[in-house]
């Protein structure tokens, strides 16, 4: 039947890896019971790092399960991503979760399906593994989402955010319905053939509208983006700094891979969508955030404007466009993990913090935390010579060199304006009277913390291999 | 497989004749009227009676189309077990949904507006909407004729084998919907004392009686 | 596609007409159904007083309203009840065509099956299946 099962097993044996570790996790949990907590968070990060290391080092290029599996240079770089950004919330959230009585062995085990799911999506050829994987990595955030049960913020998130993202799967698989019912099939490959050979249709732009549209959702792009704020806020802190990284990144991967691979011959069709969302989220995202007092909340402005600014490398739709979606999700992911390890020590002994207000004076109180905290806000805001800089210079320089100005030049002043609320929390913490330090970090959020530093100050040191990679995993779509 | 001939969309014929065209018309109209119920109804539970009774129509044109699996499949899942548990969910509530409708008429405009527009859109779409003047040549997975191979057996032929990668993901998908049922929804009473079986059979009479002398007028 | 259109195969009637006795059987059960409905309505002798019309729970006045909670465990029941039903869904396409799909098919499935197994160890070892 499938005569290249054999090597198809071969090359998504990360993932098969993946799936086993899950459920042997599950096994080991379940039988041991809730006091095996740290084991089975221990064991899954081996797991997740086993796969990352896999996947980097001894996966080769090529298509399995009949072209519904891709495996390329991009799908190796986000995977590692994707499998390092779900260790890192594992290491940095288990304390976290331990303190707030939800430390449940399924917590581990959903993330790793989740980022299995990741996976798939990642490396998705067809619109049948596209809904799987997207499936799967919705399904396991919509119950992590809700995994504090006992807190009704905690409870709302999880509801909100399934139920729009079930109104969003509704809205992809209409979409892709429409694309099958013109083309006669589910494959990228065949879907991009069939369109190369006939006049463009009404009804499959519209089929791309509705993909389109369930993919903004998925990474929270305007117009939406409706959810993000209410469910980052709610969504116990952990859960928040693993859905804003890399389910995200998964997302504008196969985002990425959608648009190249399916509907690569109506580009012009899906440029246009993407450069409107693009505008409206990095114009949303710098102006919404202005008014927020809660650091979650402004993380989740903060997050759909940094979508905005991916889109921009998207809409360029070249080479360049996409080196720079990749490495400005690199960056993201290292600057969101920094950022949400420092939320997460934002503790006091009456217990955790969200408010901006809390930062006050933490400059004096706790230097070096507030040293590494103003770094990452710069980041963030693009100060030149940070990671985040270099982000976006990227994707700005593609959107030029595509002829794409004005969208460049909107990108530009948005991060402008942008620039305003991070720099705010700066002046929180340097000039405003103290209110008291908070509780001394713990070793992994420290770990994780520290590294996001270094990582955003030190890129423009090496930067050059990080760029070098991400050269050729752009190279597998050109 | 829409009534309407794949290859000759184009010439817009519809091809219906004879019981089924009556069973057709029968089946959408019932479905799209029960449809409109659901959201019409006051009583919640009339509405899920009514989602109940739109399955069934779906349910019957599937069948029109030749699509026995799905047909079924709608009546054994979507009817035999989705249905009923909106109903529990809908019970469960204890909800006074009359009184929470009631304020839904003021959204009323709005939400006309929004159904106008997408009402639109759909007419735009399904008016201008073709397939591919090669379909009958580029289909990836063209469905047998039925004299040569029944509908649910030309499922099986590909569904295990070609989409394997698609299947067993599916399974992964409800491992997942396991775990967070339990997760979201099991919580043990405290305090309750459960029979263990195992350790019932394991019991000897070393470790469960407790074999003391009483003196006289001691007590023990 | 052509040849799957109503009225053109007589593969495709045969299929339609092997239904004609469901078709019929609910007729049937329609007619029977309405008229247990409407003859009383017609024959039956009907004297209505509010005692006589209102509600008591062994000879008492009704306590309470008739919707009352159900508890939480009904619902993980019957959505573990869901799962198991859409795999048995997945069982029927698999045994029609069990001789034409080979090793690869019969593995796939018990692949599945082992998938939703480890599902079903952890439900019990959880106690989900237990009511208390």
């Amino acid at each position: 039947m499938l005569p290249d099962l054999r090597s198809s097993i071969a090359l998504a044996s990360p993932e098969l890896f993946l799936a086993i570790a899950a459920m042997v996790l599950l096994m080991i949990g379940v039988s041991v019971g809730r006091k095996a907590t740290l084991l089975v968070t221990s064991l899954a990060i081996v797991a997740l790092a086993v796969a990352a290391v896999w996947v980097a080092g001894f996966s080769h290029d090529g298509a399995a399960f009949g072209g519904m599996f891709v495996m390329d240079s991009f799908a190796r770089f986000a995977k590692v991503l994707a499998l390092a950004g779900s260790a890192a919330t594992l290491l940095m959230g288990y304390n976290f979760i331990r303190a707030a009585r939800f430390d449940t062995i399924e917590f581990p085990v959903l993330i790793v399906l989740c980022t299995l799911g990741m996976m798939v999506m990642i490396s998705a050829g067809d619109m049948l593994a596209l809904y799987m994987g997207l499936e799967l990595q919705s399904l396991a955030i919509y119950v992590l989402a809700a995994s504090n049960r006992d807190s009704l913020r905690s409870t709302e998130a999880g509801l909100k955010y399934f139920v729009l993202g079930a109104l969003s799967s509704g809205m992809l698989l209409y979409g892709i319905s429409l694309v099958y019912g013109y083309t006669g099939n589910t494959s990228f490959a065949a879907i991009a053939q069939a369109l190369a050979a006939d006049q463009r249709q009404l009804g499959l732009v519209f089929g791309l509208v509705f993909v389109l549209a369930g993919l903004a959702f998925k990474i929270s792009a305007v117009p939406f983006h409706m959810w993000t704020p209410d469910v980052y806020e709610g969504a116990p802190t952990p859960v928040t700094a693993f859905m804003a990284a890399a389910p995200k990144m998964a997302a504008i991967a196969l985002t990425v891979r959608v648009t190249m691979d399916a509907f690569e011959p109506i580009a012009a069709d899906w440029r246009q969508i993407v450069i409107f969302i693009s505008i409206a989220s990095m114009a949303l995202g710098s102006f919404a955030a202005i008014g927020q007092r809660n650091i979650k909340r402004l993380m989740a402005y903060s997050s759909i404007g940094h979508m905005g600014f991916v889109l921009v490398g998207l809409a360029a739709n070249s080479q360049e466009g996409v080196r720079g979606v990749a490495l400005y999700m690199l960056i993201y992911l290292v600057m969101t993990l920094g950022t949400f390890a420092f939320i997460m020590s934002m503790r006091r002994t009456t217990g955790h913090v969200e408010n901006t207000d809390e930062l006050s004076g933490l400059a004096s109180t706790n230097p070096v935390m507030a040293t590494v905290m103003t770094l990452l806000m710069f980041s963030l805001a693009g100060i030149p010579p940070l990671a985040g800089f270099w982000a976006k210079w990227y994707v700005f320089l593609a959107a030029i060199n595509a002829q794409l100005y004005t969208l460049a030049v909107i990108g530009v002043l948005t991060s402008v304006v942008g620039a305003y609320y991070y720099l705010r929390v700066i002046k929180i913490m340097w000039f405003d009277e103290p209110v008291g330090g908070f509780l001394p970090m713990s070793g992994e959020l420290r770990a994780v913390l520290g590294f996001s530093g270094a990582f955003i100050l030190l890129y423009i040191v090496f930067g050059g291999p990080i760029g070098r990679v991400a050269s050729a995993a752009a190279a597998s779509f050109f | 497989m829409l009534p309407t001939k794949g290859g000759e969309a184009h010439s817009g014929t519809v091809m219906l004749n004879g019981l089924p065209a009556v069973f057709f018309y029968l089946f959408a109209f019932v479905a799209i009227a029960s449809a409109f119920m659901v959201i019409a109804a006051r009583n919640p539970v009339h509405s899920v009676l009514f989602l109940i009774l739109t399955f069934f129509n779906a349910a019957g044109l599937f069948l029109l189309t030749g699509a026995e699996f799905l047909a079924m499949i709608l009546l054994v899942v979507y009817v035999g077990a989705v249905a009923v548990l909106f109903l529990f969910v809908v019970m469960m509530l204890d909800v006074d949904f009359a009184e929470l409708k009631s304020g839904a008429l003021q959204y009323a405009p709005i939400g006309a507006l929004v159904g106008i527009i997408l009402v639109g859109e759909l007419i735009v779409v399904l008016g201008g909407y073709a397939f591919s003047p090669r379909l009958a040549a580029t289909t990836g997975q063209p469905t047998p004729p039925l004299a040569e191979r029944a509908n649910t057996a030309a499922l099986g032929d590909v569904l295990y084998t070609h989409y394997l990668f698609a299947f067993q993901l599916a399974g992964m998908v409800l491992l997942v919907a396991m775990i967070g049922a339990i997760v979201l929804t099991l919580r043990h009473k405290a305090n309750v004392r459960r029979q263990d079986i195992n350790q019932q059979v394991a019991r000897v009479p070393e470790t469960a009686i407790e074999i003391r002398k009483v003196r006289t007028g001691e007590g023990v | 596609m052509g040849e799957l259109a109503f009225g053109q195969s007589g593969a495709m009637d045969a299929l339609l007409y092997s239904y004609m006795p469901v078709v019929i059987f609910m007729g049937v059960a329609l007619l029977i159904g309405v008229a247990l409905i409407v003859t009383p309505f017609i024959v039956a002798y009907r004297n209505p007083d509010p005692e006589k019309l209102s509600a008591y729970e062994c000879g008492f006045n009704a306590f309470d309203d008739a919707r009352m909670k159900f508890d939480v465990r009904f619902y993980l029941v019957s959505i573990l009840f869901i799962i198991f039903d859409l795999e048995v869904a997945f069982l029927f396409p698999w045994a029609v065509s069990f001789g034409a799909i080979g090793w690869v098919g019969f593995w796939s499935m018990m692949a599945f099956l082992g998938v939703l197994t480890i599902g079903f160890i952890y439900e019990w070892k959880k106690g989900a299946l237990e009511w208390d």
